[in-house]
């Protein structure tokens, strides 16, 4: 059985998976029952300036079939009352003291105002502050979350000011709705912050089709919300992945506390190995109640215990080291798809997704070996033997397949289609070091046409 | 056996809710030149018209399959699924396969519970086309013709049309009000039917080529054949045991001991009535074994839960009659020999195995005789059955003909018939045009 616990900027928890400051940190009942269920730790909603909040708050997209791939919410931070947050916030941390209570603040942009919160946090025995310069909708219109996060001064600036009055670790918490993340995360990192989160909600919207309102609709109006769950985990952990490989924030060695789309032990792990200390969850919560961190923490630590790592800090960041430039990538690495006839399924998704959309390098093999079109049989034909024993399989053509891997993306059996390495055809070289050693070849068409024709490269 | 609530016979398979429809369509693959496509007789664009469900596009999700086949509430209920499309399914190896009648029965509930027509008539072309049958074949051809703005007359000598989908259908697979709706829908695309209208009887074939541009045949076929034994005037004819169950169930006479006599599909049918309404036992006599039974494995699954028995390599002798009333079946033992004209091993009575069979109903579903016009009409045949060219064109020009009446290999199927009537229309309208 793996070590899950973790260790972020001191603050001290039986495993990583913490509660996101969301609707499932507003009370002291509910972070309780958290705990109860397993949580190693929990960021508590957001507490800060005064709110009111509206009806219709959660829009959702569900796809497939699949319930709320995303959610997209317009609530606001905490609406409770400030002294009962603090309250319950004290209560919560003497009742489990093993677990990690983080409590998100968010109050108008001045000196006092902040030195003011973290007092009053401080005094509930908290073991950190995170600071929200992420929320992307209400809050920003007033000056705060989001309105702070996009600008890097700012952030720089109010985190100096909350670092010159704290005595418990600050994180700071990015948001996504920026062009570049690494800035805010580099302002955080000047001023001094403990340890960094990422990622907020991201900005989105709904239509409804019925009424033709957007969605969430608050009496017929609405607007910009904030969109989490498992749709935008690519997109945060690409974040995750440019703050672990930045100079700046790299070195300086910042925890991160990694969230976006959480839903499985596998998003955790994947988190994990792209430089997360710490992970949030929020939206599957949402969905299935606090009960998930069970085969959270189960299935994780079965998999560690698979891959030989003993505790989290064996694999954390270990997936940062492959990633690179697209300049210094190896243009010489080859790889084609080939589809297992034994565990076709003949469905020819493959085959409608290359030919239509990539690169036309599947065929449809009869079982004379003749290659045949397909929507080819005679219009007399049916029953289901004929369907089935006439139907033919598809194959890839390996010359002409340039590994683009939408086969094995599309191919709805588990180990059907696989991406094979093949030796490469030609000596390794980067477009690196290609636009160094041969610039002509990367400004020149007809220079990269000699180029291909000497390294045997037939582009069709 | 224990019945789903409802009537005895009401429809078997309740419909998918919107929930289950919705699961069950988000479980296709969406495969490319699909397999079920392939093995549907009609070729509906299946994996179509389920995503179409999955996106909420329950009307073009009936479009799709009413394009391909006009009669798809019908073939919802009443194609043999497990043989030609979800026989097919590429999940069916190591998953279910997608329950594609359901999902076809979904979308044509839409638009006929509210009474949508997806089709309008095309502008009128001024050619005449008679149709002669009102069954699956006749009314697939009707509304194909009539979809084109072709004038189009069924002649159909029973009062209702709709062939056996009316008549001949067991209402726990089919309700009649289904197959009566589609008549609706094809009477609104401006088929105008004639019932009680008789070819050689009622109307002369000579006078419909003369007053019609094309000449359309779906006339099914015949007679349940005799057996030739002693008694058979007591014997029940299937297909009107199954009309009465539909049509007047009330005053169906249902015995407490039933034999039926043959085991393919409208045994099987008949065998079912026999059971939900009432009788104590219900025995299929068939003269072959279980091999050669032209039943569908799963209907002879489904009626072995029912609760009914069989006798195979039993063939009827005699009925005996006691006061006129019948009191069994003399059988006698067969054993199977050396294959016959249809490929089956052929059955030979065991001399002295007679056996004794008491019953007080018998019914005797053993198929149906080769259609009698084909020869009344002076039609080249073939096999008994209308001869037709690729083209469904008989040997006489501008005749045309369609469904069981030319089926002289293989098994009949409404869903074949309606893709007859399909191809017919489209060969007579490329006629036309010439």
């Amino acid at each position: 059985m793996a070590d899950l616990r973790t260790s972020f900027a001191g603050i001290k928890s039986p495993n990583p998976f913490w509660l996101a400051s969301a609707p499932p940190t507003n009370s002291g009942a509910q972070v309780h029952r958290a705990f109860e269920a397993g949580w190693g730790g929990a960021v508590w909603k957001t507490i800060g300036a005064p709110v009111l909040n509206v009806s219709n708050r959660y829009g959702a997209w569900h796809y497939g079939g699949q319930k709320m791939l995303a959610i997209n919410n317009v609530e606001l931070i905490s609406d409770r009352p400030l002294e009962v947050n603090l309250r319950e916030i004290a209560e919560v941390k003497r009742h489990w003291p093993d677990r990690a209570v983080v409590v998100s603040a968010m109050v108008e942009s001045s000196a006092e105002a902040w030195s003011e919160i973290v007092r009053r946090i401080e005094d509930t025995g908290a073991d950190a502050i995170e600071l929200n310069y992420g929320c992307p909708h209400g809050m920003s219109e007033r000056g705060m979350g989001s309105a702070v996060g996009q600008v890097p001064e700012y952030c720089e600036r109010i985190t100096r000011w909350v670092k010159d009055a704290a005595r418990i670790p600050i994180i700071v918490k990015l948001t996504p709705n920026i062009t570049n993340i690494v800035h805010p995360a580099r302002a955080a990192v000047n001023a001094g912050a403990d340890g960094l989160s990422l990622i907020n909600t991201i900005n989105s919207i709904g239509v409804d089709l019925d009424t033709l309102e957007v969605t969430p609709s608050i009496g017929g109006k609405g607007g910009h919300g904030g969109y989490a769950g498992p749709a935008v985990k690519p997109i945060a952990l690409n974040m995750l992945s440019a703050l672990g490989t930045d100079e700046v924030v790299g070195r300086s060695g910042l925890p991160i506390s990694g969230m976006g789309g959480i839903s499985t032990w596998q998003d955790a792990a994947e988190f994990l190995l792209l430089g997360a200390t710490s992970l949030q969850v929020c939206t599957a919560v949402m969905h299935y109640g606090f009960r998930i961190v069970e085969d959270l923490c189960d299935g994780l630590s079965n998999w560690m215990d698979a891959k030989g790592f003993a505790s989290i800090d064996q694999l954390r960041g270990k997936a940062l080291a492959g990633i690179s430039d697209f300049k210094d990538l190896d243009l010489a690495f080859r790889a084609v798809a080939h589809i297992d006839p034994k565990t076709c399924i003949k469905c020819n998704l493959c085959y409608v997704a290359c030919n239509d959309t990539a690169h036309q390098c599947i065929d449809l093999v009869a079982e004379d070996g003749r290659v045949v079109e397909p929507l080819a049989y005679d219009i007399r034909s049916n029953g289901k033997y004929e369907a089935v024993s006439s139907r033919p399989q598809p194959r890839v053509r390996e010359d002409d397949c340039v590994g683009c891997r939408l086969c094995y993306n599309v191919c709805p059996v588990h180990d059907c289609i696989s991406m094979v390495e093949l030796p490469p055809c030609r000596e390794s070289v980067t477009w690196d070091e290609l636009s160094k050693t041969q610039p002509e070849v990367t400004n020149d068409w007809e220079a990269m046409e000699r180029y291909r024709a000497a390294q045997g490269i037939h582009i069709h | 056996m224990p019945h789903s609530q409802g009537p005895p016979l009401a429809e078997l398979l309740p419909p998918l809710s919107d929930h289950e429809a919705l699961v069950e369509a988000n479980r296709c693959v969406f495969c490319y030149d699909a397999p079920c496509t392939h093995a549907c007789p009609t070729h509906i664009d299946i994996p179509r018209f389920i995503k179409k469900i999955a996106t909420g596009n329950n009307l073009g999700s009936a479009r799709t399959i009413l394009e391909a086949n006009l009669l798809g509430a019908t073939c919802a209920r009443v194609c043999p699924v497990q043989e030609l499309c979800e026989g097919a399914c590429v999940l069916g190896a190591e998953h279910k396969p997608i329950m594609i009648g359901r999902l076809q029965r979904y979308a044509m509930d839409y638009v006929y519970d509210r009474g949508i027509d997806v089709f309008s008539r095309a502008a009128a072309t001024g050619k005449k086309i008679a149709v002669v049958g009102a069954g699956a074949a006749g009314l697939s051809c009707a509304g194909e013709l009539a979809k084109r703005g072709h004038a189009v007359t069924i002649f159909e000598k029973r009062d209702l049309a709709g062939g056996l989908s009316t008549y001949g259908i067991i209402a726990l697979r089919e309700p009649v009000t289904v197959a009566l709706a589609e008549i609706e829908m094809i009477r609104r695309l401006g088929v105008e039917f004639q019932t009680d209208m008789e070819l050689c009887r009622d109307i002369k074939l000579a006078d419909l080529r003369s007053q019609f541009d094309a000449v359309f045949l779906s006339t099914g076929l015949g007679a349940t054949p005799l057996l030739g034994i002693a008694g058979e005037e007591h014997i029940v004819d299937g297909l009107s045991y199954i009309e009465q169950s539909k049509l007047d169930p009330l005053r169906l006479e249902v015995g407490a001991r039933v034999i039926v006599i043959g085991a393919g599909n409208t045994a099987i049918d008949c065998a079912t009535i026999a059971k939900r309404l009432g009788a104590e036992q219900v025995t299929i006599v068939y003269r072959r074994s279980e091999n050669e039974v032209s039943a569908y494995q799963h209907e002879m699954e489904f009626i072995r839960k029912e609760g009914v028995e069989f006798r195979f390599l039993s063939q009827p002798v005699r009925v005996h009659v006691n006061n006129g009333r019948v009191a069994g079946l003399e059988c006698v033992r067969m054993s199977l020999g050396d294959l016959d004209a249809s490929g089956r091993p052929s059955p030979r009575p065991v001399a002295g195995s007679e056996f004794f069979l008491p019953a007080d109903q018998v019914v005797k579903a053993i198929g149906q005789e080769k259609p009698p016009l084909a020869v009344a009409l002076g039609l080249a045949t073939k096999r008994g059955h209308i001869d037709v060219d690729a083209e469904f064109e008989t040997s006489i020009p501008n005749v045309f003909a369609g469904g069981d009446c030319i089926r002289a290999v293989g098994a009949c199927s409404t869903v074949m018939a309606v893709e007859d009537g399909k191809l017919a229309a489209i060969a007579i309208e490329k006629r036309l045009a010439v």
